[in-house]
């Protein structure tokens, strides 16, 4: 049964990808994408990685394409048209993309206990102690927050850097836009 | 967008419940999937909804963006205060045990205030990169 959910849900990306490629119309195209992450937040669910689906829901199909949507506003609507055909997308892309395939060969099976994720010294170590040392049902949290609270530190310093800079470099609209309006 | 009056009933509908949807992600991701990212993006979201339907400026008039700003640095100064707090207790940075009369408490404790820490920075930042997006004029 959780085949023929993965096989759906599979020939629905390759569709939707295809459909973004095609499309003209680059609203259509955000839409698109916001498919896209919305079937990859199931795909995650289907692999029981329900915090990393709360994500790419969240982010993904929500926030990308808003802030993509805010964009278009600056933009053109419609794609671009380029005269000349030149085969070196095409060659860049499908070099890149085997060469992800051929990376993926080394990558251990799905559910396979032998691999490193599972056969290192802390996995068990996070599954048999959190419970008395942490406390906390959800043991991604624990991990996240506790366990790893150092790299959690490190990534809300990213985000908190990329606002930063975004506000250093685009940031004139941040304000109000006219005085006025201010209240 | 502001004579559609089925998106703005719509919309007016929604917002409590996609914030106290936030809040419930933040608060409750000790016990189920969630915590300070997702609601983070989730509470933003409801300001962003609120901001597309009824225009950025009056957006702008509920949440500042001087307060947005204090909010960006607040998250990260919560997150590493946490940690500075654990080592004046005594202990490691970043180890809650401390933090509390006993270690599974300090855990529960330190867990809320950095998750929190993460849930304002990441929603602060979300709502600055949807002004700085959205506020700009399109080019005529």
């Amino acid at each position: 049964m959780i085949e023929i959910i993965n096989v759906i849900i599979l020939a629905f990306m390759v569709i939707i990808a295809v459909a973004i490629v095609r499309v003209q119309n680059l609203f259509a195209a955000i839409i698109l994408t916001g498919f896209y992450s919305l079937l990859s937040a199931g795909m995650f669910v289907i692999l029981d990685a329900v915090d990393v689906a709360f994500t790419e829901a969240a982010v993904g199909a929500g926030m990308t394409t808003v802030i993509m949507l805010g964009t278009l506003l600056l933009t053109s609507s419609d794609e671009k048209q380029s005269d000349r055909w030149s085969p070196w997308p095409l060659l860049a892309v499908l070099l890149l993309g085997g060469l992800l395939i051929y990376g993926t060969l080394d990558m251990p099976m799905y559910g396979d206990p032998a691999s490193p994720v599972h056969a290192h010294v802390v996995a068990p170590r996070y599954i048999q102690e959190s419970p008395e040392e942490i406390g906390v049902p959800n043991m991604v949290t624990a991990v996240l927050a506790s366990y790893r609270g150092y790299d959690t530190l490190g990534e809300t310093t990213v985000i908190f850097t990329a606002g930063i800079g975004l506000l250093l470099l685009i940031g004139s609209g941040f304000r109000f836009r006219n005085k006025r309006n201010a209240p | 967008m502001s004579n559609h009056i089925i998106l703005r009933i719509v919309a007016k509908l929604l917002i409590p419940f996609v914030l106290l949807f936030g809040l419930y992600v933040q608060f409750h991701g000790d016990y189920g999937p969630g915590g300070g990212f997702q609601a983070g993006v989730i509470f933003a979201g409801g300001f962003i909804l609120y901001a597309l339907i009824f225009g950025i400026d009056t957006a702008k008039q509920i949440i500042h963006p001087n307060l947005i700003q204090f909010l960006v640095a607040f998250g990260v100064l919560l997150y590493a205060g946490t940690g500075f707090a654990s080592i004046l207790l005594g202990g490691n940075f970043l180890d809650y045990n401390v933090l509390s009369h006993d270690p599974i408490h300090g855990q529960h404790l330190g867990i809320l205030l950095v998750e929190l820490g993460v849930g304002i920075t990441v929603a602060a930042v979300m709502m600055a990169t949807f002004f700085c997006f959205a506020g700009r004029s399109p080019k005529t």
